[in-house]
């Protein structure tokens, strides 16, 4: 199925290919897999969106890329590959998390905007402190040129006076102007992917609706691959140019963000959607529901791991069986109902 | 009959500076809020952080003073009693007839207690026998859809969805007049939230509950109250039934409020205009109408006169000078 608001193909460069990544956390209880084969590609001037809900491995995502896990977590199984296909093509799953090389990346070519700027910032230091030493850390200029810098940062994310708030303090902003001052961050290094965990999960709905804006307007300008990960299908259907749904450590189906909405494949996907409340919804309208809860990564179901909450479950197989994950580049579910054979009727 | 009536609500708060912690200035909260909740109504209070919305529903359980005005809520043989000029003592009695459900269903049930005792609770406080509140529990289990085998086990073993059902039935234990209910489902997952939702209903349906429905979020509260109160900066700017605010908003905060919400429908992407600026500080409150400097139809009336709340269409309230001559937007 063609996807109905973007015509335009997936040609864009390629910026970022994620393949088979798979993240681990030991522990005595047991080895708990947050992220088990996990594929997909950022391209420049695109969004994915990843959705999920808690535990299905977005966060650990982000923070795998960024190489950024903590112990007990640690990467097992696939590579992360910067540019590739490119003669620079580097693989960040080999680099040492603490190499030169990585830190060259984390902030200088991907930024990352937390949910809570405050992660970001430092509450002891000015914003002018914080974004011009960011500045210089990814690019060999003077402490002036620095700060012309950091007043255009500040200007670009939509903050008046930039100058002057140069010299205010995190906790002098409001949680709007924070987080555009995290994205001022995220951005000092010049990135050209960007990954956004939840960006305006804390804001107020009014305060979101700008930072999205914004986060669409600099995208567009500079051409930025956007990983935005986010619960809210609300923010997905205004941001995302693909969607990829998660659960439980696996992308369970990756499509254009129209198909997804209108066209689900995964049950997951198609129950999910019809669970979330809608501000067009009828007056006492009820909700769909998907029985249980997401289980504990470390005790994941066997077969599929969505099979217990299955409400179109086909059988053993499901319980069996892991169905094959989804090619990255390619739209599809990862689910047995929608092998060749087993296409259900729409 | 109405369950509650909330009259010119003000609730300040005194900024003190100095040696002798003189008060320099006033947080304006809430600051002249008036509302009433009908029996077996819910009524949905929204508004984005620092409105006062749960100021206002901590004012109504006496968690604090308040200020200045009346919070009339039906009493013992059909009277009304103002639980703002209650004291401590006087309003213990009548703390069980309200109720709050939590927004944290981790943090507000102790970790220490078995999931029967903390439903039982507030049976044991008010002098109900162990026998009776034994079938009490089970049927409150019932209620919530819980497994009686619940009873003996701790919250530990529960998700946050199961942790929510206990709290709900919790609130339930003594068959309050009115529930206070602060972001219930804002803390849970959309698969969790969808089935606490319909709980919700599935209560009001069969228990003809009497809710205060304080949340941020705009589609949840369509699809669970009969009424809608929206405040901005410790006021009230419009009060509406459900649907009809959501169709036809008469104020154009409110307007800016469901534009912004993201519809879960990429075919919707681009419709909306972005209010822009941000939220006024009620310490420092604009003059006039506190959201004429974000609005894009304030004249010059909007910034010297502050709107009073008055009765618009049927059943419909709302504080803006030109809210007969303006053609807002809702949702559809």
């Amino acid at each position: 199925m063609a996807s109905v608001t973007r015509q335009t193909p997936m040609v864009e460069r390629v910026a970022l290919a994620i393949r088979d990544l798979a993240v681990q956390f030991e522990s005595e209880q047991g080895v708990v897999r947050a992220l088990d084969g996990v594929s997909f590609d950022l391209h420049a001037g695109r969004t994915l969106g990843i959705v999920g809900e808690s535990g299905c491995g977005k966060s650990v995502t982000a923070r795998s890329i960024l190489r950024l896990v903590d112990r007990p977590g640690r990467i097992t199984a696939g590579r992360m590959l910067l540019d590739p296909g490119a003669e620079g093509e580097v693989d960040l799953a080999a680099l040492d998390p603490e190499s030169r090389r990585m830190r060259g990346v984390r902030g200088g070519r991907i930024g990352l905007i937390f949910q809570e700027p405050m992660t970001a910032l430092s509450v002891h230091y000015t914003i002018g402190n914080q974004i011009i030493e960011a500045v210089r850390q990814h690019a060999d200029c003077s402490a002036a040129e620095a700060r012309n810098r950091a007043v255009d940062l500040l200007r670009d994310v939509g903050i008046p006076r930039p100058e002057t708030r140069l010299r205010a303090y995190p906790f002098e902003l409001s949680g709007g102007l924070r987080q555009r001052v995290g994205i001022a961050m995220a951005l000092a290094g010049d990135p050209d992917i960007v990954i956004a965990d939840e960006p305006t999960t804390a804001l107020d709905v009014t305060t979101q609706a700008q930072i999205l804006d914004l986060l669409r307007r600099l995208q567009a300008e500079k051409q930025i691959a956007l990983m935005l990960i986010t619960h809210d299908m609300g923010v997905i259907a205004e941001m995302a140019d693909e969607v990829a749904v998660m659960y439980l450590g696996r992308i369970v189906e990756f499509a254009p963000v129209a198909d997804v909405f209108s066209a689900p494949r995964h049950p997951y996907a198609r129950a999910l959607l019809r669970a979330v409340p809608s501000i067009l919804a009828a007056p006492r309208q009820r909700l769909s529901t998907i029985g249980g809860a997401v289980p504990h990564p470390g005790s994941r179901p066997s077969g599929c791991p969505f099979h217990p909450r299955c409400a179109e479950i086909i059988g053993d197989i499901c319980r069996q069986q892991i169905p094959a994950p989804v090619e990255p580049g390619r739209a599809g579910a990862s689910c047995f109902l929608t092998e060749p054979g087993r296409e259900r009727a729409a | 009959m109405n369950v509650l009536d909330v009259q010119d609500l003000k609730k300040h708060f005194p900024i003190r500076a100095g040696i002798l912690r003189r008060e320099i200035a006033r947080v304006r909260a809430v600051d002249g809020v008036s509302f009433h909740i009908a029996e077996g109504e819910t009524l949905a209070l929204v508004g984005e952080s620092g409105c006062g919305k749960t100021t206002v529903s901590r004012c109504i359980l006496r968690a604090m003073p308040v200020t200045s005005g009346a919070i009339r809520f039906a009493a013992d043989g059909g009277g009304q009693v103002d639980l703002a000029r209650l004291s401590k003592r006087q309003m213990r009695p009548l703390r069980r007839h309200i109720q709050m459900i939590f927004q944290d269903p981790y943090s507000s049930l102790n970790p220490r207690m078995m999931v029967g005792d903390i439903i039982a609770e507030p049976l044991k406080v008010n002098g109900v026998s162990a026998a009776e509140r034994r079938d009490r529990v089970l049927e409150l289990l019932d209620l919530v859809q819980m497994p009686p085998g619940a009873r003996t086990r701790f919250p530990h073993a529960f998700s946050g969805g199961q942790r929510q059902r206990v709290g709900i039935a919790r609130a339930l234990a003594l068959n309050p007049r009115l529930i206070v209910a602060d972001e219930p489902v804002s803390a849970l997952d959309v698969s969790v939230q969808a089935q606490i939702i319909n709980l919700l209903l599935d209560l009001q349906d069969r228990l003809g509950l009497s809710m205060l429905f304080v949340a941020h979020d705009l589609s949840v509260v369509r699809h669970v109250s009969d009424r809608v109160a929206v405040m901005y900066v410790g006021r009230m700017v419009e009060v509406a039934p459900t649907d009809a605010l959501y169709r036809a908003p008469l104020h154009p905060y409110t307007e800016a409020l469901l534009a912004a919400v993201p519809a879960p429908d990429p075919m919707r992407r681009g419709r909306r205009q972005v209010a822009q600026g941000e939220v006024a500080d009620p310490a420092k409150p604009p003059t006039g109408c506190a959201f004429h400097p974000r609005c894009p139809h304030a004249v010059e009336r909007c910034r010297v006169e502050r709107p009073e709340l008055r009765p618009a269409a049927e059943g419909r309230y709302v504080s803006c000078h030109r809210a007969e001559e303006l053609d807002l937007v809702g949702v559809r």
